[in-house]
């Protein structure tokens, strides 16, 4: 247990940003618009340009693709960021695409990772990329019909284009929503459409490998077929309404499908539809586990554009509830591990237990133990306390992260760690290699167990994580115990940096640059923020026209796209060992689905 | 020897189990239904069983605590009750799932708006406790309730707040939200004052300009 982490220097000395217009000439221009970034691909030619991309300069990790909607210029773009593994900015490239027959090659050979991600652009703008190996909708079910996203496209409770809203109850008629609705039910059918004639689409591709006849399975003289089994969507490991479509051979699983998108809110709608503070308590119910981290970056994504600068003690309260959130989160994350392997519910409650004297804080602070709303542009919404539960809230603090926090973490890992039965069921099982974990785009403690030590608040340090000591933690064999090592050291650094807060914090001080204003009108241009949440790399991609309503707002979520893995990672293992592999991930439903 | 460390890890739980019962006899028996002792046990310092025993006893909310807002109306000595809200419609504005409904009336003979909500309507179906109207109130008109123990049979009559369900004394925020409304106090009697010295000294400057004309 002692040589568990590897240090890594600061990225210094990076290569220059690539100038990919003079490399590809004629295919390549660079996007001149005010406030945005990048280089705009002739859309033919994006597999190749990427490919050089990934080979010639380094950028090997893809992190977001987003699809954009101009209607106004009858244009649908997607656009592309990748990083390199070494550290530093983005590189942002997009194409446009004509909005009425979007056709785009798809990036899936280039990049694995995009592949939620791009069917996630066609389930919603309906672009169609071509050479994509599973080309189907992702987040809404399979025969609907429409894309959400498209600007012209209306909710079946539209009431309005952007808030806020003129004529809800006018005359102060009181009524509900649903009252209004013909068929009472959260439904608008498209125009012509007839429920009883409808032939859904079948899903007959999730069950392709069940009746193959009976074969001679393993070779041992006993004939066996093959079964498909949903593990899901309800069901009390799946970490929320997640289905996974297995297909077994005895116990063995052969291929493994994740079907998402049955707690899809269409977040990223009613996020074009709300001004940009209203945009904050819904970032909150995105991980709802972290939701100060949520919060954080979705303010650095929009100070970005504003170009706000943020005082010292807002900032260092700022860090002080991120990493108590990311303790809550692995807290949260080991218990349900623990849960998900059977050991049912004590380890779980231990962890909680801890995690609840955090979430005191929170509530004292923020007001709300889980929907926090506290970070504003510009700063934090309240200070600290005095007095918490009868105790001067910086000696509550300071004696959480000094003394109760390390030795409850400490408690948990000799609880834990050397535990046999943990050993057997997790050594071994669900091993992510390196190079596949780049490729496949996973983010945070399941990239950095498989041994590739990329971690934000290093490679590409926000807020003032370069003033604090810490270590990356990574772990070399990227198995399910390892994902749980790495979030006990994880804890570990945070509370290093809690303490280093406590510390240096200002005692005194402003929490928020200028007035609070709630009517924001943010400067045009596009901006994409990431933050290190405990589950991953956080992006917010944030496009604004001048007025008090994001033009577009997507989240990249760490939680949906490392699940493009999971599939790989279950083929050859067992059923029962299906669900630890998931429980290791480490998903949220609400960022999964947005 | 194979098993050790499941057995190390089970004097963890051994220790949980025997603090509780120490826990027992530290408090003589007096553990749960006392305030202080909640206190402790839910603390840095609690061991023990950290179960709050609802509803016999009830975790105390901190005074930011955010559930369903509330307005508040001043009430003077011989009972006459005035809403601090003036319906200027921020809170409706910066609601964002914009669950309230405020309807100003205008003055009959004037024409103009008069500074008083006529109705307001809170659906808190669809509030989702952010907070915001009450950090966005310019009047410290509308503030968040503690009161979180709401559900009722049926939504669609019970869960639609008029004004009259709404308005509560300033006397009930100041018991829930003790330290915030002393600073807010403070600041409108700053506010008070220099509004009155600034009325006082543009008074004194008329009287110096026209001293033949009486003030």
């Amino acid at each position: 247990m002692k040589d568990r982490e590897t240090t890594v220097e600061t990225n210094s000395g990076a290569p220059e940003a690539p100038q990919l217009d003079t490399r590809f000439p004629g295919i390549t221009v660079r996007d001149e618009r005010t406030g945005y970034e990048g280089y705009i691909v002739k859309s033919d030619h994006l597999p190749e340009v990427a490919t050089a991309i990934r080979d010639e300069f380094g950028y090997n990790y893809l992190s977001s693709v987003t699809g954009v909607d101009y209607i106004d210029d009858g244009k649908l773009e997607v656009v592309y960021h990748a990083f390199r593994i070494s550290g530093g900015p983005a590189l942002n490239f997009k194409v446009q695409l004509d909005r009425s027959d979007p056709v785009v090659p798809s990036l899936v050979p280039v990049y694995p990772g995009a592949d939620f991600q791009e069917r996630e652009i066609y389930d919603m703008y309906g672009v169609h990329f071509t050479a994509h190996p599973n080309l189907r909708r992702i987040l809404m079910w399979d025969s609907f019909a429409g894309h959400p996203m498209l600007k012209d496209w209306q909710e079946a409770y539209y009431e309005e284009d952007l808030k806020p809203f003129d004529n809800r109850w006018p005359g102060g008629d009181v009524y509900r929503s649903e009252a209004n609705n013909p068929f009472g039910k959260n439904v608008r059918y498209p125009d012509g459409f007839d429920p009883d004639a409808l032939v859904p689409e079948s899903d007959e591709y999730l069950k392709s490998g069940m009746g193959q006849g009976l074969s001679d399975g393993n070779g041992n003289g006993l004939k066996t077929d093959q079964v498909v089994v949903n593990l899901g969507p309800q069901h009390p490991s799946t970490h929320g309404v997640f289905q996974m479509v297995v297909t077994l051979d005895g116990e063995t699983i052969v291929d493994l499908k994740p079907v998402m998108g049955y707690l899809h809110r269409n977040h990223e709608k009613i996020g074009e539809r709300n001004t940009f503070l209203q945009n904050m308590p819904y970032t909150d119910r995105l991980d709802y586990i972290s939701s100060m981290s949520n919060n954080l970056g979705y303010a650095l994504t929009v100070e970005k554009l504003m170009g706000v600068k943020i005082p010292e003690r807002a900032e260092y309260l700022r860090v002080l509830m991120v990493e108590l959130t990311r303790v809550c989160n692995h807290m949260w994350a080991i218990g349900f591990l623990l849960n998900d392997l059977g050991a049912f519910q004590t380890p779980a409650l231990y962890a909680i237990k801890e995690r609840e004297l955090i979430l005191d804080l929170f509530e004292a602070t923020a007001g709300s133990r889980m929907m926090c709303n506290y970070m504003r542009f510009g700063g934090v919404a309240r200070d600290l306390p005095d007095m918490l539960r009868a105790e001067n809230t910086v000696e509550f603090v300071s004696d959480l992260v000094n003394n109760r926090l390390p030795r409850a973490i400490d408690d948990l890992d000799k609880y834990l760690t050397k535990n046999e039965i943990i050993r057997a069921r997790c050594t071994g099982v669900g091993v992510l290699p390196p190079d596949t974990a780049i490729a496949y785009s996973a983010a945070g403690p399941l990239l950095r167990a498989s041994g590739v030590p990329y971690d934000l608040r290093r490679s590409d340090p926000y807020s003032i994580y370069d003033r604090f000591d810490f270590d990356v933690c990574t772990r070399q064999n990227g198995d399910v115990y390892d994902r749980y090592l790495i979030r006990i050291d994880e804890m570990r650094e945070s509370v290093r940096i809690c303490q280093q807060v406590m510390r240096d914090m200002p005692p005194e001080g402003e929490i928020f640059a200028g007035k609070p204003q709630y009517n924001v009108r943010v400067p045009a241009g596009e901006s994409y923020g990431r933050v290190e949440n405990p589950k991953g790399e956080l992006g917010y991609y944030v496009v604004s026209k001048g007025k008090h309503n994001p033009w577009r707002y997507h989240i990249r979520a760490p939680s949906f796209i490392n699940l493009t893995v999971l599939g790989e990672l279950c083929k050859g293992h067992k059923v029962a060992d299906a669900v630890v592999i998931l429980g290791s991930i480490d998903i949220v439903l609400g960022e999964v689905d947005r | 020897m194979y098993g050790l460390g499941i057995l190390r890890g089970m004097g963890i739980t051994l220790k949980h189990l025997t603090a509780t019962y120490i826990d027992d006899i530290r408090y003589l028996g007096r553990r749960y239904y006392d305030d202080d002792n909640l206190n402790v046990r839910q603390g840095t310092q609690g061991k023990g069983v950290f179960t709050v025993q609802y509803p016999e006893e009830k975790l105390p909310v901190p005074e930011r605590f955010r559930y369903i807002p509330f307005l508040l109306y001043e009430e003077s000595g011989d009972g006459v009750k005035t809403d601090r809200c003036t319906s200027c419609g921020i809170c409706a504005k910066v609601c964002p799932p914009q669950c309230i409904w405020i309807e100003r009336s205008n003055d009959p003979e004037t024409g103009r708006p008069i500074p008083a909500p006529t109705e307001f309507y809170i659906d808190i179906d669809i509030c989702m406790n952010c907070g915001y109207c009450a950090e966005y109130c310019p009047f410290d008109a509308i503030k968040m309730d503690h009161d979180y123990e709401l559900a009722s049979y049926d939504r669609t009559e019970a869960h639609i707040f008029d004004k009259a369900k709404l308005d509560k004394p300033v006397a009930y925020y100041a018991a829930i939200g003790p330290t915030d409304y002393e600073a807010e106090e403070r600041k409108r009697a700053e506010e008070a004052a220099k509004k009155d010295a600034k009325k006082a000294a543009r008074k004194a400057a008329r009287a110096k300009n026209k001293p033949d004309v009486a003030a």
